[in-house]
């Protein structure tokens, strides 16, 4: 019977599945009899419980009385707010990086693949130690504060800048702003419709611009155009007013940003140069400019081969941020550190973390995936 | 016919006079349009803004040498203090480890890092290099926690650079035939082995490294019964070797799929049983091609050895961190004692990677026709 495939199969199959639930069982009926002898809480209940810690740094209404679960989701707000930054601000750098090391200056691209061959070969965390140290080391006392007019004041407690005071009108422009880029994308989508069927180009930079600006501007104009800005001022120990960004923060996303750039830039990099010579000289035969080369048809090709790697870049991005514990800025890893050293419930703690970083994982792949289809190759 | 040949003879074998020596060079590198140029001279403005204080920090003005506080008290603010690094040399490099006993970590260096090398040479590429390996992880482990006529250290006495490459290298040496088995897995035909690798891989990689190491250095506790007690620095590492291998089984299933089907079914039609085609035909063509990406990994893998820091073992990084944080006197010297910790990883990483991209070159030339 050993010698009938398909029975191997299943032998085999099988005791993988026997292996898998008896190390399971074991390591469950272990864990068990430990908590039970420690005395350990098992469930999720812990959740609505008071939390008891403050957290410094909050997306969404946060005090010390709130529960667990609560104390968990500013985690989460933080955690997404860092990869988001981060994700932009790298993207853009690299782009920078990977673009001036295929430069033909010389001097540029030289410096560029030094920037590329330092920072990705130093470990992020010890980055964001020197970054963290920078902050705290040189930047002066509160007192001493460097001020950049009236507008920002850059200490150790991090970057203090005025802000617009709070106004209805502002969320108003928020929401302009976010139908002027949806109206933007409209009035592409039916320029783009028309041309296909008549022939005729409707213009879709300027009116995109328009649309942009000019609605953010006219909510403002409408509900009041306010004016009144809010000032840091120094009282005291601290400054009132205006926004901070803290060291950590900081230092966080200019750490993660800077590190994911350099790997960024290779994929940039290698998106271009895997575009075939004899497409932009076709193209330049053809008679387009500069820019319709680059828009029309260099970057569509490149972006197929850029989108994979710059899905797992950004990936490694949100992941990355949990080394934000390192340096005491407060996002999921720390959250759930504190709430499990003072539940005591690690297993619950970190299922549940692990659990949220692999569903925002499989978000971006999800998403990623989605835009990867739209640009891809249709072949026949 | 005898127009063009005229032609060519009256070109001479020199170079025109504008396309060869440093000032055309200089002239298509960098000034070959206005734009470029413009560019080229900020670039250069912008250098000379931050480039000599920046030197004049890093070496003209820092203390170098065995000096005692005072002179880098002297200079602070000016020059950079690497007199630190003097200081704190032992404890950056060994940790707590028994200071009269510090040669053995020393050797472990040497033994890990020669190791490396061996595994560099294509010379070495055959089934003894697993017994070298073997052989030199004994030795490693031997030398750091003694017994056989060395006294006993124990794990929690271990620091600095030899746990960095224990923890990257046993990870690597320990992770590799779990990631070829969970390659083949993946690419199974049968359901539930497939299913099985699947979910591993896909969990491990989307979840960050630092849960995997506070699930082991908290949750492995739980999990055991009792009177198994095992020690911070084996939980870190099996939890290290269980995140990498998800790693290199992504890695070595692209060299998998990078195998021409014919050649499985020229083995099948051979009549060669599964696990000889697999050891015989398709790993061996698999690994040669994904060495590159494992060599990666390896890079990611040596950096990522830091972040043991958080559950406070003591690899390089975290002695050189509390090197510096528990001497008040010396604790100003931080950024320093980092940024040599940086050169130490720096020098590791940049070399490998070099290696990595040299050997994609060379084993890209070795598969062209």
């Amino acid at each position: 019977m050993l010698r009938s495939e398909r029975f191997r199969n299943l032998l085999y199959q099988a005791l993988l599945l026997a292996a898998v639930v008896g190390i399971g069982w074991y390591l469950f009926s272990n864990t068990q009899h430990n908590l039970q002898t420690r005395q350990i809480q098992t469930g999720f209940d812990y959740l609505s419980r008071e939390a008891g810690f403050e957290i410094a740094e909050k997306q969404i209404d946060y005090q010390a009385s709130d529960s667990y679960g609560r104390a968990f989701l500013v985690g989460l707000g933080n955690t997404l707010l860092v990869a988001a930054i981060g994700v932009i601000i790298a993207t853009l750098l690299g782009t920078l990086v990977g673009i001036a090391r295929l430069s033909s200056n010389w001097l540029l691209a030289k410096l560029a693949s030094i920037y590329v061959e330092v920072m990705r070969n130093v470990p992020l965390l010890l980055q964001l130690f020197v970054w963290y140290g920078l902050f705290t080391e040189l930047l002066p006392p509160v007192r001493e504060a460097i001020s950049v007019g009236d507008w920002l004041f850059i200490s150790q407690r991090g970057f203090r800048y005025a802000w617009p005071a709070e106004h209805p009108a502002w969320s108003g422009v928020g929401w302009g702003l976010l139908a002027g880029i949806a109206l933007a994308f409209g009035w592409k989508a039916l320029a783009r419709r028309t041309q296909l069927r008549t022939g005729r180009q409707w213009p879709v930079a300027w009116p995109s611009i328009a649309l942009i600006a000019g609605l953010p501007l006219l909510v403002w104009a409408l509900m009041g155009a306010p004016t009144d800005i809010d000032r840091p001022v120094l009282e005291g120990f601290d400054f009132l007013g205006g926004k901070v960004l803290s060291p950590e923060f900081t230092a966080l996303i200019i750490g993660l940003s800077t590190y994911t750039a350099a790997f960024i830039a290779e994929v940039v990099r290698a998106g271009i140069m895997a575009v075939d010579r004899g497409q932009t000289e076709a193209s330049m035969a053809l008679g387009l400019s500069p820019g319709q080369r680059l828009r029309l048809v260099t970057l569509p090709q490149a972006l197929r081969v850029i989108i994979p790697p710059m899905t797992s870049q950004y990936l490694n991005l949100t992941k990355n941020s949990s080394l934000a514990v390192a340096i005491g800025y407060p996002e999921l890893v720390a959250v759930s550190n504190t709430t499990m050293n003072q539940t005591g419930q690690a297993i619950e703690a970190i299922a549940l973390l692990m659990a949220v970083y692999l569903s925002i994982s499989l978000t971006i792949s999800a998403l990623m995936n989605w835009y990867n289809n739209r640009v891809r190759l249709i072949e026949r | 016919m005898a127009d063009t040949l005229e032609v060519t003879s009256t070109l001479s074998n020199a170079p025109p006079a504008s396309a060869a020596g440093p000032l055309s060079w200089l002239k298509k590198n960098l000034f070959s349009t206005p734009a470029n140029s413009l560019l080229t001279v900020v670039t250069l403005a912008v250098l000379a803004w931050i480039v000599p204080p920046t030197l004049d920090w890093l070496i003209f003005k820092a203390v170098w040498g065995p000096q005692p506080l005072a002179a880098c008290d002297a200079v602070r603010g000016q020059g950079a203090c690497w007199a630190v690094v003097w200081e704190k040399f032992r404890f950056m490099m060994f940790g707590v480890y028994p200071f009269d006993q510090q040669w053995r970590p020393a050797l472990v260096i040497g033994i890990l890092v020669s190791l490396l090398v061996i595994s560099g040479i294509r010379w070495f590429w055959r089934p003894s290099l697993a017994v070298i390996w073997v052989v030199g992880i004994v030795t490693s482990y031997w030398l750091m926690s003694g017994g056989l006529g060395l006294s006993p250290v124990r794990t929690e006495q271990w620091g600095g650079l030899p746990v960095t490459l224990i923890l990257s290298i046993f990870g690597i040496g320990f992770a590799f035939p779990l990631g070829i088995l969970l390659a083949l897995g993946r690419r199974s035909s049968l359901p539930v082995i497939r299913s099985f690798s699947v979910v591993y891989i896909e969990v491990i990689r989307g979840v960050p490294l630092i849960t995997v190491l506070f699930m082991a250095s908290v949750m492995f506790a739980l999990f055991l019964p009792e009177r198994m007690r095992i020690d911070q620095l084996l939980r870190a590492q099996v939890a290290i070797i269980l995140f990498v291998a998800a790693y290199l089984a992504e890695a070595v299933r692209g060299g998998l799929q990078a195998v021409p089907k014919g050649q499985v079914e020229a083995a099948q039609a051979l009549g060669l049983s599964y696990w000889t085609i697999m050891r015989k035909i398709v790993l061996p063509q698999a690994l040669k091609i994904s060495i590159p990406p494992i060599v990666n990994s390896f890079i990611s893998l040596f950096k990522d050895t830091s972040l043991v820091v958080i559950i406070a073992i003591y690899d390089f990084a975290y002695a050189v961190k509390k090197s510096v944080e528990t001497d008040f006197s010396w604790k100003k010297y931080f950024i320093e004692a980092f940024l040599f910790s940086i050169v130490i990883y720096w020098i590791f990483c940049f070399a490998m990677s070099q290696y990595s991209q040299w050997l994609e070159r060379d084993l890209a030339r070795n598969t062209q026709r």
